[in-house]
């Protein structure tokens, strides 16, 4: 098939994917937020706030864009296109699954393979930097100065430590590209143990894989290292004097940073689309017994529904999972939909911790960050670099 | 990079280090409030800052004045009550039972123990409603956002039992220069005791969230300091006090209201810091709950309120039986009672600091001059003591340890 038409559909799909899963991400995290501080979280759109996402787009499209008299008019509207942009194009070279063949035409999912995949996403992110700068020093308020300052002082520090997590795993995979780091992880020690690169056999990359959790943390500024925007002190931080699309942009840019750090930790240490345990002791089964078990959970609540339209809503969705669960059960997708389903159950799974541990942590200030940084996290990525490199090169 | 360039660059990363900067800088105004979100009201702070370091801090207060102090002078007595309540909205009771006091004084009342033990278990309430309402916001401004709900739950439990007492969620009005305005409700026994028994694991949890975390620990420890001579300069009192090493209690040094005839222990901290005031605001909660639990347990018989007919509103059986008591009652509510002439203060331990009326009679039934001495007004006077030579960050940290209410400090 030819190449521009084959890449145009698969832009497409993911683009589309991609924006939909971005606007639903921030409802889930409302909604994962509220039930942890003991609130329903958006409730009134749509059963249980489903159509949130939509109203809230709805509602940023179309206010007016304020442009702050005193503003640098150029670095004001283009920090948040920087951003946005900056952010979606780093889920190019995300691999969401292995190769595979649709209607005769062999293709890999994924938009695209760079060989020097990683260097491409580590660059984009220091790039990113001047999104959250530029706004800051172009809006023409004093806490959006200070949350530039502090966004880019930050971010800049805590690439360094994410950087040497990167590095040590890739010194076991030997290779600069995410698909290929992927396919170095698949298979299993004593046909149970996954070769990922968390429990790879020379030297396990555990602390690479907490060292750069903290360290994205820090990079897409969220709790306890959401300084930049930190609401009791700066009011919004960068953002503060932006409205209409400029916001929504950068809120965009944020989500989708973290959807990519997520997908990236995914392929670097937990073996991307690769199952917990082989295929022999069942692990395409796990997906629909997921599903048929929150189908369950669904059934039982809809049985006692509190409010008037549980009982049809909860069983009706609670078919859709069932349905769901049958689609994994049919040999001929399952090639296709079960890879991307341990992809979604990883990516997920990290960004749910995400969201718990803006439920329960406060934030740190702003000089005990840098010094956690540099005096902490660093010397600790230098040091499991250094033990990494001495198993690989003895081994 | 040019040397111009790099010396650039070296100054400002020695600013941001908190370093002395060698070149030329130019110091920024931060106005901090009347709007932002941490600010707990319509404070205003003028910063002068360094980089992130806070060189100069001013609180500019009076958005919220409302003139409740000359308003005292044109009702009746026992209308003052009223206002007491949109003062520290936040601890109404123990204004009420603060501005009932004096004039108890002046009146030569009788409180029977009944009412006065009341006056201690609704003022406990109080002490602990308002801490969860400090509690919450303050985790809030450091980020811990959770916390905040979890205490909402348990004031809404508070503000439930003050709603049963009086019909008011928080402008209780409740307690009355006499006694307290009604007998308490049927079953309000069972309402404390349920709300008692589950109140130790909740201040358990929120430990577990905060004390125990490090993040917590280090955004608290050592900020705020200020040494004690300094606090005492400055007239603050309350928890800030007993955190800096005072063990100064109105509750337990002139004790009101027979608080001498309860068994608590007031919780004192050396460090005068804002982890310091946390703790001391925390082991004021179980304290509060063990005074809760001694007044329900020892809660004698009797009225609610003196037997002083011309002070007190008769019920409303005896009104229609009795010629006296329905002269009395339309005295009362026509003109109100008179206050012999003088003079008056009864301290009373809020859940900020000290609270005091000092009210003057001139033998009418409208106070001649109702002076406030609110422990907000005088705890905001650390505020620059507080914040100079620290980082904005450590503002909203210092903002929340010193439990202001906006309503109390401009009145």
């Amino acid at each position: 098939m030819n190449f521009f038409l084959l890449s145009l559909i698969k832009t497409a799909i993911v683009t589309f994917a991609l924006l939909t899963l971005l606007a639903y991400l921030q409802l889930v995290e409302r909604k994962v937020l509220a039930h942890i501080q003991l609130r329903p979280g958006p409730y009134r759109v749509g059963p249980h706030g489903f159509f949130q996402p939509l109203a809230d787009v709805i509602k940023l499209v179309t206010k007016e864009g304020v442009i702050p008299p005193g503003a640098n008019k150029f670095f004001y509207l283009l920090a948040p296109v920087l951003g946005v942009a900056l952010a979606l194009t780093a889920i190019v070279v995300i691999p969401f699954g292995p190769e595979v063949e649709i209607f005769g035409v062999k293709t890999a999912m994924g938009l695209t393979d760079l060989n020097i995949g990683i260097l491409f996403i580590l660059a984009l992110s220091s790039i990113g930097v001047y999104a959250i700068a530029l706004g800051g020093w172009a809006s023409p308020s004093k806490y959006s100065l200070l949350g530039g300052l502090r966004g880019s002082a930050q971010m800049i520090s805590y690439e360094l430590p994410m950087a040497l997590a990167i590095v040590a795993p890739l010194l076991m995979l030997n290779t600069l590209s995410l698909r290929e780091m992927v396919d170095g992880q698949a298979g299993f020690y004593f046909g149970f143990i996954p070769k990922w690169s968390i429990f790879a056999a020379p030297a396990p990359q555990i602390f690479s894989f907490i060292i750069f959790l903290i360290a994205v943390f820090a990079e897409t500024n969220r709790v306890p290292f959401d300084l930049p925007e930190a609401e009791a002190e700066l009011v919004a931080g960068f953002h503060t004097e932006y409205s209409s699309m400029g916001f929504a942009s950068f809120f965009m840019a944020e989500y989708c940073n973290i959807v990519t750090v997520c997908c990236v930790a995914t392929v670097l240490f937990l073996g991307g689309w690769h199952p917990l345990w082989p295929a022999e002791y069942g692990s395409n089964y796990v997906a629909p017994l997921v599903f048929l078990i929150a189908a369950g959970i669904l059934f039982y609540h809809g049985r006692q529904g509190l409010r008037r339209w549980d009982k049809v809503s909860f069983p009706a969705t609670g078919v859709v999972f069932v349905l769901l669960a049958a689609l994994f059960l049919v040999p001929v997708l399952q090639p296709y939909i079960v890879p991307l389903f341990w992809f979604a159950a990883k990516a997920g799974t990290i960004i749910f911790v995400f969201i718990w541990i803006r439920g329960t942590l406060p934030r740190f200030r702003y000089d005990q960050l840098m010094r956690f940084a540099w005096t902490f996290l660093f010397p600790l990525a230098v040091l499991n670099l250094l033990i990494t490199a001495l198993v690989v090169a003895l081994v | 990079m040019t040397e111009q360039e790099l010396s650039n660059a070296t100054a400002t990363l020695e600013q941001e280090s908190g370093a002395e900067p060698h070149g030329k800088t130019r110091r920024m105004t931060l106005n901090m409030g009347p709007q932002h979100p941490s600010t707990h009201g319509v404070l205003r702070v003028l910063l002068e800052l360094d980089g992130e370091t806070i060189v100069k801090a001013e609180p500019v207060i009076g958005y919220l004045h409302t003139g409740i102090e000359k308003q005292a002078e044109a009702l009746t007595w026992q209308q003052v009550v009223t206002l007491t309540d949109r003062m520290d909205y936040l601890a109404n009771l123990s204004n009420n039972l603060a501005y009932a006091l004096p004039v108890e004084k002046l009146l030569g009342l009788e409180i029977p123990p009944k009412a006065q033990w009341m006056r201690v278990l609704l003022n406990e309430l109080t002490r602990i409603n308002s801490h969860a309402v400090w509690l919450g916001t303050h985790a809030m401004d450091l980020g811990a956002m959770t916390v905040f709900f979890y205490c909402f739950r348990e004031r809404e439990d508070i503000l439930k039992i003050f709603e049963a007492f009086s019909g008011q969620r928080m402008m209780t009005s409740y307690i009355r220069i006499g006694g307290l305005a009604l007998e308490p409700p049927r079953g309000w026994e069972k309402m404390v005791r349920t709300f008692v028994s589950g109140f130790l694991e909740k201040v358990d949890e929120y430990e577990a969230l905060l004390t125990a975390n490090p993040i917590f620990k280090v955004r608290t420890q050592g900020v705020g300091h200020v040494p004690l001579e300094r606090l005492l300069d400055l007239g603050v009192t309350g928890p800030m006090i007993r955190a800096a090493g005072l063990k100064w209690d109105i509750r337990k040094n002139e004790p009101y209201s027979s608080y001498d005839k309860f068994d608590f222990d007031i919780p004192v901290y050396e460090e005068s810091d804002v982890f310091a005031r946390f703790r001391v605001r925390i082991d004021e909660m179980r304290q509060s709950l063990r005074i809760v639990n001694q007044a329900m347990d020892g809660m004698p018989e009797g009225p609610y309120a003196a037997v002083s007919p011309n002070v007190v509103l008769p019920d409303r059986e005896k009104m229609k039986t009795q010629m006296e008591a329905l002269i009395y009652h339309f005295k009362i509510v026509s003109e109100g009672f008179r206050v012999p002439a003088g003079e008056a203060y009864v301290p009373v331990e809020s859940p900020r600091g000290e609270i005091g009326f000092y009210v003057v009679s001139d033998g009418t039934s409208k106070p001649y001059r109702v002076y406030m001495r609110t422990p907000s007004f005088g705890n905001l006077q650390a505020l620059p003591a507080l914040f100079e030579g620290r980082l904005i960050a450590d503002t909203i940290a210092g903002l929340g340890s010193m439990d202001f209410v906006l309503g109390d400090v401009d009145r």
